[in-house]
């Protein structure tokens, strides 16, 4: 006997083994009613898809459990359609299953890569036919063609230079100058700081020249969120603290991070939240980042008062608001 | 001869003598399809591709994408007398005031989630199985392609609505197209037309949205089936199966019936998703204005992943020499998920590289006989599960009373951490089901009686497996099965040893039992 290792051996595809819809006839004839049922079940669904249409109400709404108050007609078309095409599919695989023959077939497979005589083949025509236009020879030919297909892809990408302005200052200025009047969003009535209790926040816009409408873009760079303090409260240096006025801070709206609304303030802790990303900034000491992915604390909006006792800004914003760019020079905050 | 025979006759000699399609047919009608519910995966991609076209096209006869301020006057009274842009009052029109529209919609957007389910589910599912191995190469980066493609086309759809939700979505865009280093602001600016939000984005990218991803997606489909086709599908080890012969049902009739009905299920499946199951509620949201955002905030589930990596980021930023590089942006958003997709694109031709197997690969691994490449597509789960689980760390914390703070360094950390863990637990299963599989050969499957033997002792009675079975748990080790070993001159160097390393990783198995020992251990009971 050899010391060869014996190894298992492919059987071969197991014995069919025939359904009872081939054996029984009445197991065939079952399932062909099941076919048929499902494909009839099917133009049910269609004939409910167009009476929802038709004839039920667009402003009806039903109480549905989990899924809430649902509109009825939209509804019911949803149901015709899902009826109308889950049992032809339904049917369709039944009767794959049931009634088409279910014996599995062997098919041969071939390797993918071509045969010698025909690889050899290629290359020779290939060079052939190569040698017919020079490509070998024509040096001149076939540099310059290569400038040509190079830059003739310039174009395209030229074209597209007047798809937007060049950005200039555009990510540096907001309409915030010294001496603008703090408005409330979305009523633009000016504030005084006795409008504003100790804890309370709002969010505010500077008031726009007569004539000039507020644009998206606008609010962009512009928001602005005023919380009042008590002054005790706050850590900051003697410069910052005298942009505060009687307790009230203000800060850029938009996220140094991704430019999202820092909506989210928490009263016991005095943190503003970013709900986008999560980025925390602790109001008593300038907006500084205490968590998450914001590395720059808010702009920090200087606040004054004028002679009618309105709140305004006592000067612009000294850096950009908003996310970081290539050109912000962040050094100074 | 029957009149329905005469006609189709008629009309099959009208188109062959038109076009000589008769054998061509006559072969295809007969293609042979392996059957595996995994290999619906793909089937569901391309079917809710479709609904997704149909759908999608019914709703531009509608939808309006431009952003220009119009006051919203349909029925949804809570915003009636609202400023809002075009784009929002006509998506709120066809919600409230096209019959189906809304339907249509939540149909739209529910076949969206599936096409991405389905597109990851079936990638995972190529990748463990190893059917991107020779001859496939083509079609995994064809694939890789698709979903990537896939995620901007979602982001882009839900983008479209402009409510506050989507707007803020496109605020995140925007903030990463600026974080570009040196051509940032210019990049931002053109494609927005100027400063965020402009004008013109929506209605551009609504153009990408339904014309240029969509006839995108039309050709690489069509040319990933079409290689699908040519190379024959892939089939799951078993007896009767090799790499020569592919076993299945024929095109026509089983294959059509069961693909064509499966096409009408997973329709009918989604529009009842539509149809009861709420999605995207824009209304509630209201229109976007930069000052403005809902609690909650999130991307739809593809962009999960990403939005956590964003959230988990270190506030990492470059200031110098008046120049800001924000790192906290580009790391997450840009170059990790370039290095991850990268890899992902290129895996196929880094196993061959190490295993040095450059045969063809018809036959499926069962991912236990692969321990190594199924341990990796574990531990990159794992990292996507980490990352999404942050994306949605508010959502979680609300739910299960933890802090978001908690969450975040639980991620920042298990990041890291996990994904390594997961790996070697992975080889460590793989390797024990791969003993498991070893003894059911050996020594046959546990009956569950218990005898008792004269001598007092108990024994349970084993059953031998079949040979159908055996075959199919040891066909992995059978001759000419395994790759061949790496030729010396490939050991060479730094690259040849690192090469020389994961090829040795990589041929750790249990030695799969055979007919010889299966002898022996008879021989030894007698």
């Amino acid at each position: 006997m050899s010391n060869q290792i014996e190894r298992f051996q492919d059987p071969g595809l197991p014995k069919h083994v025939h359904r009872t819809s081939d054996t029984d006839i009445a197991a065939e004839k079952r399932a062909e009613r099941q076919v048929a049922a499902m494909f009839l079940l099917s133009a049910f669904g269609t004939v409910l898809t167009i009476y929802s249409y038709i004839f039920l109400k667009s402003d009806t709404y039903v109480f549905l459990p989990v899924m809430g108050s649902t509109n009825i007609q939209q509804l019911f078309i949803g149901l015709g359609i899902t009826l109308a095409t889950l049992c032809i599919g339904l049917g369709l695989v039944q009767w794959a299953k049931r009634l088409m023959p279910d014996e599995e077939v062997i098919a041969d497979r071939h390797e993918m890569r071509s045969e010698e005589v025909d690889r050899a083949d290629l290359v020779e025509t290939f060079h052939e036919r190569a040698d017919q236009a020079g490509l070998g020879r024509r040096s001149l030919i076939k540099r310059s063609l290569g400038l040509a297909v190079g830059l003739v892809g310039l174009s395209p990408i030229v074209l597209l230079r007047d798809l937007g302005p060049k950005p200039g200052k555009a990510l540096r200025t907001t309409n915030w100058e010294s001496g603008t009047r703090l408005v409330l969003d979305p009523a633009g009535t000016p504030i005084k700081p006795e409008d504003l209790e100790v804890g309370a926040v709002a969010q505010v816009l500077p008031e726009l020249r007569a004539g000039t409408e507020r644009t998206l873009e606008n609010i962009g760079v512009d928001a602005v969120l005023l919380i009042r303090l008590r002054p005790e409260d706050f850590n900051l240096n003697a410069e910052r603290l005298s942009w505060t006025y009687q307790g009230i801070i203000a800060f850029s709206k938009i996220c140094s991070h991704m430019g999202c609304a820092v909506a989210l303030y928490e009263q016991q802790t005095r943190h503003l939240l970013c709900p986008c990303h999560q980025s925390t900034f602790d109001v008593t000491r300038a907006a500084k980042v205490i968590f998450g992915p914001a590395a720059r604390p808010l702009p920090q909006l200087a606040l004054a008062i004028n002679s009618e006792g309105y709140l305004v800004a006592k000067q612009p914003f000294t850096v950009p608001v908003g996310p970081s760019f290539w050109e912000r020079d962040s050094s100074r905050g | 001869m029957k009149q329905s025979q005469r006609i189709s006759g008629t009309v099959a000699n009208y188109v062959d003598e038109r076009t000589g399609a008769a054998k061509w047919l006559k072969k295809n009608l007969t293609k042979v399809f392996p059957d595996h519910w995994s290999f619906m995966l793909g089937e569901i991609c391309l079917y809710s591709f479709i609904i997704l076209l149909l759908t999608g096209t019914f709703l531009t006869f509608w939808f309006d994408p431009s952003q220009r301020e119009v006051i919203y006057d349909g029925s949804y009274v809570p915003l009636s007398g609202v400023h809002m842009s075009a784009s929002y009052a006509s998506a709120l029109h066809i919600s409230f005031d096209v019959r189906g529209g809304l339907l249509m919609r939540q149909i739209h957007h529910w076949a969206a989630l599936i096409f991405m389910v389905a597109i990851v589910a079936h990638l995972l599912r190529v990748f463990f199985t190893g059917a991107f191995r020779k001859p496939r190469e083509f079609n995994w980066l064809i694939g890789v392609g698709l979903l990537t493609f896939g995620i901007v086309e979602g982001f882009l759809g839900y983008s479209l609505p402009d409510d506050l939700l989507s707007g803020t979505g496109i605020r995140i865009a925007e903030a990463i197209l600026q974080a570009i280093p040196v051509a940032g602001s210019y990049l931002a600016f053109f494609a927005f037309g100027g400063a965020f939000p402009g004008v013109s984005f929506l209605p551009r990218i609504y153009t990408v949205h339904v014309l240029l991803l969509p006839g995108l997606f039309l050709a690489l489909i069509t040319v990933h089936l079409m290689l699908v086709w040519y190379q024959k599908h892939t089939q799951y080890p078993g007896p009767g199966r090799t790499e020569k012969n592919v076993v299945g049902y024929p095109l026509m009739p089983v294959y059509m019936a069961k693909a064509g009905g499966f096409f009408f299920i997973v329709f009918g499946v989604t529009a009842f998703l539509g149809a009861v199951a709420s999605i995207n509620p824009i209304w509630l949201y209201g229109p976007y204005t930069p000052g403005q955002i809902s609690a909650g905030s999130q991307p739809d589930w593809y962009m999960g992943w990403l939005d956590g990596l964003v959230r988990m980021a270190p506030p990492l930023e470059t200031h110098a020499f008046g120049h800001t590089i924000s790192w906290n942006i580009l790391i997450p958003g840009l170059i990790l998920p370039g290095i991850l997709f990268t890899g992902m694109a290129l895996y196929p031709f880094i196993e061959s590289w190490i295993s040095g197997d450059k045969r063809e690969h018809h036959l499926l691994d069962r991912p236990r006989n692969a321990p190594n490449r199924t341990a990796l597509g574990a531990m990159s789960l794992s990292f996507m599960i980490i990352s999404l689980v942050n994306g949605g760390n508010d959502i979680i914390a609300t739910h299960f009373h933890l802090t978001i703070n908690g969450i975040m360094w639980f991620t920042r950390f298990g990041l890291i951490i996990v994904p390594p863990i997961v790996f070697v637990i992975t080889k460590r299963i793989c390797l024990s089901l791969q003993r498991a599989d070893r003894d059911l050969v050996l020594h046959g499957r546990e009956t569950g009686r218990l005898v008792m033997m004269p001598n007092g002792e108990m024994l349970e009675v084993h059953e031998p497996i079949s040979a159908e079975r055996k075959w199919t748990l040891t066909q992995h080790q059978a001759p000419g099965a395994l790759p061949p070993p790496l030729p010396e001159s490939a050991k060479r160097g730094l690259k040849g040893k690192l090469r020389t390393r994961m090829n040795q990783a990589n041929a750790i198995q249990v030695p799969a039992p055979t007919l010889t020992e299966v002898k022996q251990i008879e021989d030894s009971h007698h």
